[in-house]
């Protein structure tokens, strides 16, 4: 009966086999091949009608878009249904918008000039700033993150610290929990000139004020985590002989690092808050240094550059928070989505 | 302070361990003065006795358990464990809760490693748990995590959990409450195999009269709150009984009608 049964199936397989290895039509992804069509119409069109007044950097420009569609296209057509571009081929109706609106800005700008100048700079005269002003955009990146990113793990650090000793211990919390509440809710950036003051230098009063801004957020977050945690966890861990710090390190912790992520998330954007704001203030450097110059020069190329940069590297940086967040839930798979 | 309250008439080696609940009355302090919860409750548990505490829900009966456990001391009165005064928690009494509270970010067979770990027992762990896997039938779910299992694999789990521990006393706080009907026979089942195996001493707080008929050798019968011990039946019926049993129909209406129904 068995041999019969499994006579019966294999022939089956044996002509199943040739069809699914059989080569398929070339991969051709059609999406593709629409997006590489509108960045070249960009292309052309951007080339092709002339500025209203001559703009440096508009052969530059349409070169970028043709490639842009160049590039579409090769991959469109030689390797249009790899598994690798999935993620970019959900983005297919994008690829299409992000030329169209392109191309409608520089219509409106460069070529026409309905949009009044200075305020609406032409999408080639931001590309200029990128190939001019690299060099001061870098270095303002670059000091931004100097500030950002150690204020930001001081008080990461600090605020899980504080959350911990707050939500594990009554008489932390009887005296910390009151001024969490009281100096809490004030803006980090209300602190900004009793801090330029109190220490020695701009600096470290910035990556002070970060810390702060982080470090609350956290410190709420990570102690509610602790005081939820549900208590028959302890009554286990207890029986199962469990010592003061198993219990901290192994159930209340794990058990809170979801708060604590929440926590993290909303210190990193009020941590960029605190930066530009300060970096405005007094700060003579960083992006929001540069945005405030390129504001003094009435230079708005600039500052829009400037807040390109920005947000590249803060949806960076948060997302750099997601994946570590990832990797650290990733039994949360399947209960929560985010 | 280590009050020896009674010696165990059985080796003290063996499983099973002797309990002594001698004059125990509990109050909790709430917001309208003290809740009285447990009212002179002066029981003997033998070595290896399967005991039901039975009675209406609310009435003290869990309270009573993690007295036992070591999870809080009585108002008044003293808990002994094997001629030893319970002042607190330890591995060798431990307990089973309705729902399975396993630490959902650990895996099942993390979560049974667990009392080896907070101990920090150490050689070889994975021998270990991969025994305690099998007793209760899970070594093919060893990997996975807390909520991609279903509701009767998670008190396996936790049962394993505890077991590993090889307690002496188990206390079970209506451990297969929240399941459907047919992976409770089962589980019950289960827990009686596992039972006999291991000699362990077992009290199990549960509302289901059948379910203590089916189990216990013996059921107390608790008073609504303050609980007092209203009887003590000995169910002398044959370990694998069944539930269709005339004797024990005949015991069920008979503590259905001290249960007031």
């Amino acid at each position: 009966m068995n041999s019969i049964s499994e006579l019966s199936r294999l022939p089956t397989a044996a002509t199943a086999l040739p069809i699914a290895v059989a080569p398929r039509a070339p991969s051709l992804w059609r999406g593709g091949l629409a997006a590489a069509a509108a960045w070249g119409v960009a292309a052309a069109l951007t080339f092709a009608w002339p500025d209203l007044t001559p703009l440096a950097r508009t052969g530059l420009f349409a070169g970028l878009l043709g490639l842009a569609a160049l590039a579409l296209a090769v991959v469109a057509t030689l390797f249009g249904q790899s598994e690798r571009l999935t993620r970019l081929r959900a983005l297919d109706r994008w690829l299409v918008a992000l030329p169209a609106l392109l191309t409608a800005w520089q219509i409106l700008t460069a070529k026409t000039g309905l949009l009044p100048l200075p305020f609406f700079p032409s999408p080639q005269s931001i590309l200029e700033v990128y190939t001019d002003d690299a060099a001061r955009l870098v270095e303002s990146a670059v000091h931004s993150l100097l500030l950002l990113v150690p204020g930001y793990l001081i008080g990461g650090l600090a605020g899980f610290t504080a959350g911990v000793s707050i939500g594990w211990s009554r008489a932390v919390s009887y005296w910390a929990h009151p001024i969490l509440r009281f100096v809490g809710p004030l803006p980090a950036t209300a602190w900004l000139p009793i801090a330029f003051f109190v220490f020695p230098g701009t600096t470290s009063a910035v990556a002070f004020l970060i810390a702060l801004s982080t470090g609350f957020p956290v410190a709420v977050l990570t102690s509610s985590g602790i005081g939820s945690v549900n208590r028959h966890y302890y009554d286990i861990a207890r029986t199962l002989g469990a010592t003061p710090r198993f219990l901290i390190a192994r159930v209340a912790i794990p058990a809170a690092l979801p708060h604590v992520f929440v926590g993290l998330f909303m210190g990193l954007g009020a941590s960029f808050a605190v930066l530009i704001v300060a970096e405005m203030m007094g700060v003579k450097a960083g992006l929001g240094w540069y945005l405030q110059w390129a504001q003094g020069w009435a230079a708005y190329a600039n500052l829009y550059a400037a807040l390109i940069v920005m947000s590249l590297l803060f949806s960076g940086a948060i997302s750099l928070l997601f994946l570590v967040r990832d990797r650290a839930l990733a039994w949360q798979k399947g209960i929560v989505r985010w | 302070m280590v009050t020896t309250l009674e010696r165990p008439q059985a080796q003290q080696t063996d499983t099973g361990i002797a309990i002594r609940i001698a004059d125990v009355s509990h109050h909790f302090d709430g917001k309208g003065g003290e809740l009285a919860v447990l009212e002179d409750i002066d029981v003997t548990v033998r070595p290896g006795e399967f005991v039901a505490l039975l009675g209406p829900s609310g009435c003290g009966k869990s309270t009573l358990l993690r007295l036992i456990a070591g999870l809080g001391q009585p108002s008044r009165g003293k808990i002994g464990a094997g001629g030893v005064r319970v002042v607190g928690p330890d591995p060798s009494r431990l307990l089973v809760f309705q729902d399975p509270t396993l630490f959902p970010w650990r895996t099942v067979r993390q979560n049974v490693a667990l009392g080896l770990e907070a101990r920090g027992v150490g050689g070889d762990r994975t021998a270990q748990v991969d025994a305690a896997l099998r007793l209760v039938g899970l070594s093919d779910f060893a990997d996975a995590l807390p909520h991609e299992l279903s509701g009767g694999m998670a008190q396996r789990a936790a049962l394993a959990r505890v077991l590993i521990n090889e307690p002496r006393l188990l206390l079970l706080d209506e451990p297969f409450g929240k399941l459907d009907a047919l992976t409770r026979m089962t589980m019950q089942e289960e827990l009686l195999r596992l039972w006999r195996d291991r000699d362990f001493t077992a009290i199990m707080v549960t509302h289901d009269v059948e379910e203590a008929l089916l189990l216990a050798q013996r059921i107390l019968v608790f008073s609504p709150r303050p609980a007092r011990i209203v009887r003590d039946i000995a169910v002398d019926l044959c370990p694998s009984r069944h539930r269709d049993d005339p004797a024990l129909v005949a015991l069920r209406r008979d503590i259905l009608a001290t249960l007031g129904h």
